[in-house]
C-alpha cells in the first residue's frame, strides 16, 4: 500500500518539477500503442508498474483499478467472477494498459450495443499538470455532483491529466456467443441491421469485403434463436477480436494512414471505407489522401473523421474545429495542463 | 489554477436604461416580461422553499434570439438562468434578484426524427416525453424517463444529467445525448458532440450535468432506441424494509439488469395507496417493482430468474403486469408516489444520494435511525437498481425551526450516503441546496479544478451563478459537512 502512495506522490513531484520548468512529459503505459496520434515528445513518466486493482465487489458490478493495469489481467480477474469490462477495449501488440485505453478513448465493436468506454467510466483520480492529485465521480452508478471531469479523460490523449485510477462499469459475461457471416451488399446488409438490432442480442456488426459479420451474446436459449434467424455461415469470434485491436487485415497497410469516420449510420458508403464498424457509425479508412480531403468527406457524410496513425506524424488526430470552439478546447486544456506539460503535441500541434 | 474564488455571488448592479432597450430590440414584442405579476410563475422551479424575483423573463423564439439576450447580459454584466420546464429538484431554475430569467420553452420543435440512424434532433424545450410520443410512430423511444417527464425539457434534461426509471438498462442523459449546439455566456455558439458523441476534448461529457453553469444548449441530437418487444412488469411484496433492500442487491449480484428496479417503503406505500387507490397486500412493509424487457425469448428467461429471486428473498406476495395497461396500473404507485407523500405532511424534502447497492440495508437502516432521532417522519421510494436513494423528510415549514432541522437531518443522511462511498446526488443535482454537501464530496482543490473550468466557459460567472459548486470560502470546514443551525443557504432570499 505504501509503495502506491509513495508511487502517487512520486508521479506528482514528477509533474510539479516539469511544471516549475516547462518541459514535457510524455505518459507512458506499456508502451503499447506509441505510434497513434502525433509524435510523442517529452520525458518518459512511466505508469507500468502502477498497476492492481483498488476495489472490486463482484455483486456491485464495478471496479476500481490504477492505470498502469493491463486490460486483460482486469478482464481475467473479473472473468473469474462471471462478469466482463462493460465496455469492449482495444488493445496493442504487449500488455496494454487501463490508462492507455482510456488516453485512447476508443471502444470495440461492442460499442452500439453495450455502450463506449466513456459511457462505462464512473469516476477516476488525476494528477493534472500542475501536479495536483484530484478525484473526480466515483464508484457509483449515478453522480451528478461536481463536472464530470473523469469522462473527459476519455480520448484526450492524457493531454489533461495523468491518470491514475479508474472505476468502471462491469457487465455479466454472456452465457453463450456466436459469429455468423452473410455475404451481401452493404445496403442489404443494413436494413437487415436495423431490422435485428434491439430484438436479437447483437453484441457486434462489422461490414468488408462483401460480407456482414454478426456477433451475438447472451443467454444461451436466445443465441440458438438468434442464429437460426440470422442464417448464413459460422463465422468466428477472432474476426471480432482483430477488429477490436485495429489489426484485422482488411484495416490495410502502411504506408497508408488509418482514418476512423464517425458518420450517421446509415451514410452511404462513401468513401469505400476498409471495413465498416459499429452497424455503420463507425468506418475505417487506410488511405493516402491529405488529412483535407478525408475531413471533408466525413463532414460531407455529416460526421467526423479522426486519425489514428500514420506516417505522417505531425498531422492532428482531429480536424480542427471553429476558431472560438478551438479557443474554448484551449481555455479548458489551460485549466488542468497550464504549461502544456503532459503528451504535448500528442492530440494537437496546438497544445 | 488561474482562479480567484470570488466571496459568496456578490449582487450585481442594476443593469442600466441601455440594457433595457437592447433586450426589448431583441425580442418578440412578447418576449420580455417584467411586470411583477407576471414574473410570479418564475419565482420557483420543482424546489418550492427557494424563491427569488428575477428582474425580467426573457422568452426569445429562436436561436438568434438566445445569442442575443445572451450577448446584452454579457455586455452589461447581467447574470442569466436559463429555464425549461422549471421542474428541477435542486434549485437548477431558481432565479436571481439581480439577474434575468432566460425561458427555452418557446424553442420547442422537434427539428427532426431520423428513424434510419435512431436519432431525434430537437430544440430545447421540446418536452421530455414529446419525444419518445413522436419516436413511437418507428417503433422507437428516448430513453431517460425522469418522473416529470410530462413537464420537463430535454435542455433542462442535459442540464441535470436527468435519469429516471429506466436509466438502469439505458443509461442517463449523458449516454443518450450524441451532440449539442450551445452558446456560451458571450453568445458564442459552438458545436460539442457528433454521430458517435465523441469529439476532440469530450465537452459534451462536461456540458451534460452541469446544471446551466457553462451554456446554453440551443439544439441537442439524441439518441433513440427500438421499443423492446416483450415487456414484463413485477411487484414483490415484503414483510420488511430490509428484506426488500436485500432482495433488490440479491437482483443485482445475479447479473440481472432489468429496465427498472424500484423500492417503496410502508409510510411511500401507504401514501401511494391512499393517493390512487391501489390495494398493496396486509402486512407489506415494503414493496419491490421490477420491470424486465427484452425480445421475447430473453424477457421470459429473465423473468424467470427474476421472480425466482424475489421469491428466495422472501417476497410473500408477487403481482405481475404484461399488457401495457396492466404495467400503468402497476407503475402507477410508484410514479405518483412524490405527490402521494406531498398530502401525508405540509411539506416534504427530497434526498438524492447514491450508494453501492450492497450497502442499502444498512444504509436504510441508518435513516430509520435518524428519522427517529430527529423525530421527523422520512419516506423511502427510489431507482434501488442503481443505489439512488430519494428519501422523503416529511416536514412542516411553517413551525420555526423545522426546516433548518430538515436541513441538518439531509445533511446527516448525505453524510451516511458519502461514508459508504456514495455521492450527495444521483440525479437532481446540487442546484441551491446541495452546496454543502460539495464540500465534504470534494477537497478545495478540486472545488477550485470546477470553477476554473466554469471560468474556461463562462469568466464573468453570468449563468447561474452561485450554483452547484460552493466557493471554497464557503467550505470553511474542508471535508466536513457544514449545516449550522441558523445558517441556512441563500439566507438573503426570501423563504416560504
Amino acid at each position: 500500500m505504501t509503495s502506491h502512495t509513495e508511487a502517487v506522490e512520486q508521479v506528482c513531484a514528477t509533474v510539479q518539477t516539469a511544471y516549475e520548468r516547462g518541459t514535457p512529459l510524455e505518459i507512458v503505459g506499456s508502451g503499447s500503442r506509441r505510434h497513434w496520434g502525433r509524435e510523442p515528445i517529452g520525458e518518459p513518466l512511466v505508469l507500468a508498474s502502477y498497476r492492481g486493482i483498488v476495489a472490486y465487489e463482484p455483486s456491485e458490478y464495478v471496479i476500481t483499478v490504477r492505470a498502469g493495469t493491463p486490460i486483460a489481467d482486469i478482464e481475467a480477474a473479473v472473468a473469474a467472477h462471471g462478469q466482463t469490462l462493460a465496455a469492449e477495449l482495444p488493445r496493442g501488440a504487449g500488455p496494454s494498459t487501463i490508462g492507455g485505453a482510456v488516453a485512447l478513448g476508443l471502444t470495440g465493436p461492442s460499442r452500439p450495443y453495450a455502450g463506449s468506454l466513456r459511457d462505462a467510466i464512473l469516476g477516476a483520480r488525476i494528477v493534472t499538470g500542475t501536479g495536483q492529485l484530484l478525484r473526480f465521480g466515483g464508484q457509483v452508478l449515478k453522480n451528478v455532483a461536481g463536472f464530470d471531469v473523469s469522462r473527459l479523460m476519455v480520448g484526450a490523449y492524457g493531454t489533461l491529466g495523468v491518470l491514475m485510477e479508474v472505476s468502471l462499469r462491469l457487465h455479466p459475461q454472456p452465457e453463450e456467443s456466436a459469429v455468423c457471416v452473410l455475404a451481401c451488399d452493404w445496403a442489404t446488409a443494413r436494413s437487415r441491421l436495423l431490422g435485428w438490432t434491439g430484438r436479437l442480442p447483437l453484441t457486434g456488426a462489422c461490414y468488408y469485403e462483401g460480407r456482414l459479420h454478426v456477433r451475438l451474446g447472451g443467454r444461451a436459449a436466445a443465441i440458438g434463436r438468434a442464429v437460426q434467424e440470422i442464417g448464413g455461415e459460422t463465422g468466428s469470434a477472432d474476426t471480432f477480436f482483430a477488429l477490436r485491436d485495429l489489426r484485422l487485415d482488411a484495416l490495410g497497410v502502411p504506408p497508408a494512414a488509418l482514418w476512423r469516420l464517425l458518420v450517421p449510420p446509415a451514410a452511404p458508403l462513401d468513401p469505400p471505407a476498409s471495413v465498416v464498424d459499429w452497424g455503420g457509425a463507425q468506418r475505417f479508412w487506410a488511405t493516402q489522401e491529405p488529412a483535407g480531403v478525408v475531413h471533408a468527406l466525413a463532414a460531407r457524410l455529416g460526421g467526423q473523421a479522426v486519425r489514428l496513425a500514420g506516417a505522417d506524424r505531425q498531422e492532428d488526430v482531429w480536424a480542427a474545429p471553429a476558431p472560438a470552439t478551438m479557443a474554448l478546447y484551449g481555455r479548458v486544456k489551460a485549466v488542468l495542463d497550464p504549461r502544456h506539460i503532459l503528451n504535448r503535441g500528442r492530440l494537437s500541434a496546438r497544445w | 489554477m488561474q482562479y480567484t474564488p470570488m466571496k459568496d455571488s456578490p449582487a450585481s448592479p442594476t443593469p442600466p436604461a441601455a440594457f433595457w432597450r437592447e433586450l426589448r430590440k431583441a425580442l418578440p414584442a412578447d418576449g420580455l416580461l417584467v411586470k411583477p405579476g407576471d414574473l410570479g410563475a418564475y419565482e420557483c422551479d420543482g424546489l418550492t422553499v427557494y424563491k427569488a424575483r428575477p428582474l425580467a423573463v426573457a422568452l426569445p423564439r429562436t436561436r438568434e434570439q438566445v445569442g442575443a439576450v445572451l450577448r446584452i447580459c454579457n455586455r452589461h454584466a447581467v447574470p442569466v438562468v436559463a429555464r425549461g420546464g422549471g421542474t428541477s429538484l435542486s434549485g437548477g431554475a431558481l432565479p436571481r434578484t439581480d439577474g434575468i430569467v432566460l425561458s427555452l420553452a418557446r424553442l420547442n420543435r422537434i427539428l427532426a426524427i431520423d428513424p434510419e440512424n435512431q436519432t431525434a434532433r430537437l430544440e430545447p424545450g421540446v418536452r421530455n416525453l414529446a419525444v419518445s410520443e413522436a419516436a413511437a410512430a418507428y417503433g422507437l423511444f428516448y430513453a431517460p424517463d425522469p418522473s416529470s417527464q410530462i413537464a420537463c425539457t430535454i435542455g433542462g434534461n442535459i442540464a441535470e444529467n436527468a435519469g429516471g426509471v429506466h436509466c438502469l438498462k439505458y443509461g442517463l442523459t449523458v449516454h443518450n445525448v450524441l451532440a449539442v449546439k450551445m452558446f456560451t455566456s458571450d453568445g458564442v455558439l459552438h458545436e460539442l458532440g457528433g454521430p458517435t458523441a465523441e469529439g476532440p476534448l469530450d465537452l459534451l461529457a462536461l456540458v451534460v450535468g452541469s446544471e446551466g453553469l457553462l451554456g446554453v444548449v440551443v439544439e441537442a441530437t439524441v439518441q433513440l432506441k427500438p421499443k423492446p418487444q416483450a415487456v414484463v412488469a413485477l411487484l414483490a411484496a415484503f414483510r420488511s424494509l430490509e428484506q426488500a433492500a436485500g432482495a433488490v442487491s440479491a437482483v443485482i449480484a445475479a447479473g440481472i439488469v432489468p429496465a427498472g428496479l424500484e423500492l417503496m417503503d410502508r409510510l411511500a406505500i401507504q401514501a401511494a395507496g391512499a393517493y390512487t387507490g391501489q390495494h398493496y397486500p396486509p402486512g407489506t412493509e415494503a414493496v419491490v417493482l421490477a420491470e424486465v424487457d427484452g425480445d421475447d425469448g430473453t424477457c421470459a428467461l429473465e423473468y424467470a430468474h427474476l421472480r425466482a429471486i424475489l421469491k428466495a428473498q422472501k417476497a410473500f406476495a408477487l403481482d405481475e403486469a404484461r399488457t401495457s395497461e396492466e404495467r400503468r396500473l402497476l407503475w402507477a404507485g410508484r410514479k405518483s408516489a412524490f405527490p402521494a407523500v406531498g398530502r401525508l405532511a405540509p411539506d416534504y424534502y427530497c434526498m438524492d444520494g447514491t450508494i453501492p447497492r450492497r450497502a442499502l440495508v444498512e444504509v436504510l437502516a441508518q435513516i430509520a435511525v435518524l428519522s427517529a432521532q430527529y423525530g421527523l417522519p422520512v419516506a423511502n421510494v427510489f431507482h434501488a437498481g442503481d443505489g439512488n436513494l430519494h428519501p422523503l423528510i416529511l416536514y412542516d415549514a411553517r413551525r420555526p425551526g423545522e426546516l433548518a432541522r430538515v436541513e441538518q437531518l439531509g445533511g446527516d443522511i448525505l453524510k451516511l450516503c458519502l461514508a459508504h462511498g456514495g455521492t450527495i446526488s444521483g440525479e437532481h443535482g446540487v442546484g441551491v441546496e446541495k452546496l454543502d454537501g460539495m464540500c465534504a464530496q470534494f477537497t478545495p482543490a478540486e472545488l477550485v479544478a470546477f470553477h476554473a473550468l466554469k471560468a474556461a466557459f463562462d469568466p464573468y460567472e453570468l449563468l447561474n451563478r452561485g450554483k452547484a459548486i460552493p466557493t471554497p470560502a464557503r467550505c470553511v470546514e474542508p471535508g466536513g459537512m457544514h449545516v449550522h443551525g441558523g445558517r441556512v443557504p441563500f439566507g438573503h432570499l426570501e423563504r416560504y
